[in-house]
């Protein structure tokens, strides 16, 4: 008996749910088609191929078509920079955060020693703590420090010590690492160590039983928290915000820079852009998952 | 020697937590003991920090304040005081309307056919991926007053012949209370999904065998069990939302500010970092406050982990 159906009230919450949870996506991708370029009002496709042209405010014709949005989008430095940006603070904090996190899950699932307890803690405080308080504590350390430095050591011109790329990668190293550092637990948590025990057996050292048994059976657990490193990296805005400098514009800080001047339909094109690229990386992930759970 | 303490595990497992331990001491504790020390300390002219001990920032943020309209030497203003009653009372409401959205739904996708549930979940998951700001962004298209929501009802108000004006939607607290759900809907999804898929069939075999009808399940059996998914999404969403600063800076305008503008606009339009300090310390003991008492009372939610 399929409980859904005695209560009605259930399905038809769902349904709007789901229609509240789809509808602006489905705003922003059709307005990023927008002729109109103020785009507060759809005023329709542009339908015409050819030199851009103008009328009203309304671009009635373009050498993309209906893609006009999109080729405005690649001609875009900024947008071009952020992205580049983007992309290398998510895979650098990534690789290292992963790294670390899980070089901590291994300390605190298979040992003892004396800091346990209080790494175990410490792993807590960016789960418990607003985004907004990490974000300016770490503005502070870095602004105070940097200070200090520049002064101290007289450091002048391109020597000198400023946020950037550098503070932004260091910031989301910091939040990621207790998220990996957790899923790699849980996965560690339900291992069976008699794997390991009978590879040292048969003569294996730590290490042969570390890259050749323990790694490869953790790997999905690694992965899993690499893809969520990357996700967190890719979706930050806050603490971004607080510690990136000149030349570190990511992505999620350049639209909202856009968002309090003029929006035309390119944050559109490249929230469309945003979306389909991440939806396609994760029915690949999915693909690849299903396929090594097969074989 | 050297060999010996090589191989003992306690040294094993504190050298593999140290790289962790540098980062989360270096880049958390470190920078938080900094905060607490600047809130006592005072602005200096340009912006930068005298390291002194006065508790000005803090009297200033409860409403007394020293610089007054009138020069009295001490007047009380709750504008402070009210911005975090404010915020406080936001992330409760959005709280409580996300539970009430994100339930029906996560029983909906539990209790479906174990093949079709993740795709149901999946679902879920990929307005996540579009990026936060541009889910604010979406919004302030759907609210304004010539937006896609005005557009729509006076579509409908044309066809029923009703006279109609465009509502005025966006800058209003509703506008942010409508983003803030948006915003963190999937977090409460999740892990009462997760605390309902482990609730055994037959437990609503038997309430329903011993006579309980729809009603009386759920209260009985159903809610019970699921409450450490209701408090790990509370705990999820709850601490975000009381320090979020964009969707009140785009979806509130100048109308609506929260906590977490007054902090971020303490540390870059106002230049007063003592200050920002002192209003992000007492947000932080706020959430501690609020999440401390919650999870006594209804216990911590193991689906934190999971979610």
């Amino acid at each position: 008996m399929n409980p859904n159906r005695r209560a009605p009230l259930v399905l038809v919450m769902t349904v709007l749910v789901y229609f509240f949870l789809y509808a602006p996506i489905f705003v922003l991708v059709t307005y990023s088609f927008n002729s109109s370029k103020t785009n507060i009002v759809f005023e329709g496709f542009i339908t015409q191929f050819g030199d851009a042209k103008l009328v009203d405010g309304n671009v009635v014709q373009s050498p993309c078509g209906p893609f006009h949005w999109f080729c405005e989008l690649g001609k875009n430095k900024e947008v071009m920079n952020a992205a580049r940006n983007t992309l290398t603070i998510a895979f650098i904090s990534t690789i290292s955060a992963t790294i670390i996190g899980t070089l901590a899950a291994l300390a605190l699932q298979r040992y003892n020693f004396r800091l346990k307890a209080f790494s175990e803690l410490a792993l807590y405080i960016p789960i418990v703590i607003p985004e907004i308080v990490m974000g300016i504590g770490i503005l502070t350390l870095f602004s105070q420090l940097f200070n200090y430095l520049n002064t101290a050591l007289n450091l002048t011109g391109n020597l000198r010590l400023a946020l950037g790329l550098g503070t932004v990668i260091i910031s989301h190293i910091t939040f990621s690492v207790p998220f990996v550092a957790l899923v790699v637990r849980a996965r560690l948590a339900g291992f069976d160590q008699s794997f390991e025990e009978a590879a040292m057996d048969l003569g294996a050292n730590e290490l042969v039983t570390f890259w050749r048994v323990t790694l490869p059976m953790l790997l999905p657990g690694v992965l899993s928290g690499a893809l969520m490193a990357f996700t967190l990296s890719l979706d930050d805005f806050v603490i971004t915000f607080f510690t990136n400098g000149p030349g570190s514009t990511t992505l999620p800080i350049y639209v909202y820079g856009l968002l309090r001047r003029i929006i035309t339909p390119q944050v559109n094109a490249l929230s469309t852009v945003w979306i389909l690229v991440v939806f396609t990386a994760v029915l690949l992930l999915q693909w690849l998952q299903n396929r090594e759970v097969k074989s | 020697m050297l060999r010996k303490l090589r191989e003992s595990k306690s040294f094993q497992g504190t050298l593999l937590v140290t790289p962790t331990l540098i980062f989360m001491v270096g880049l958390l504790i470190i920078p938080l003991i900094l905060t607490a020390i600047i809130s006592f300390g005072q602005r200096s002219s340009d912006g930068g920090v005298i390291y002194t001990f006065t508790l000005e920032n803090y009297t200033r943020l409860v409403g007394f304040s020293t610089s007054c309209d009138n020069g009295a030497a001490s007047c009380f203003d709750p504008l402070y005081v009210n911005i975090l009653w404010r915020s406080l009372v936001l992330a409760f409401q959005t709280t409580i309307l996300v539970i009430l959205l994100a339930y029906p739904l996560s029983y909906f996708i539990a209790r479906a056919p174990a093949k079709r549930r993740n795709t149901f979940l999946f679902m879920v998951l990929v307005p996540l991926w579009t990026n936060f700001v541009i889910r604010v962004y979406a919004w302030m298209m759907i609210l304004r007053t010539q937006g896609v929501l005005n557009g729509v009802l006076g579509a409908i108000a044309n066809a029923l012949n009703i006279p109609f004006a465009p509502l005025e939607m966006l800058y209003t607290p509703g506008a942010v209370l409508v983003g803030m759900v948006y915003e963190f809907l999937p977090f409460m999804i999740l892990p009462i999904f997760t605390s309902l898929e482990k609730i055994d069939n037959s437990l609503y075999e038997a309430a329903a065998d011993l006579g309980a009808n729809t009603f009386r399940t759920f209260f009985r059996v159903t809610l019970p069990l699921s409450m450490p998914g209701v408090v790990a999404g509370t705990i999820l969403v709850f601490i975000p939302v009381m320090g979020t600063f964009i969707v009140s800076d785009i979806l509130g305008g100048r109308q609506v500010i929260l906590v977490g503008n007054l902090i971020q606009r303490q540390f870059l339009d106002a230049r007063d970092p003592t200050f920002g300090s002192a209003a992000s310390l007492v947000l932080m003991v706020m959430t501690l406050v609020v999440t401390y008492f919650y999870t006594r009372k209804f216990g911590l939610g193991e689906e934190i982990i999971i979610a």
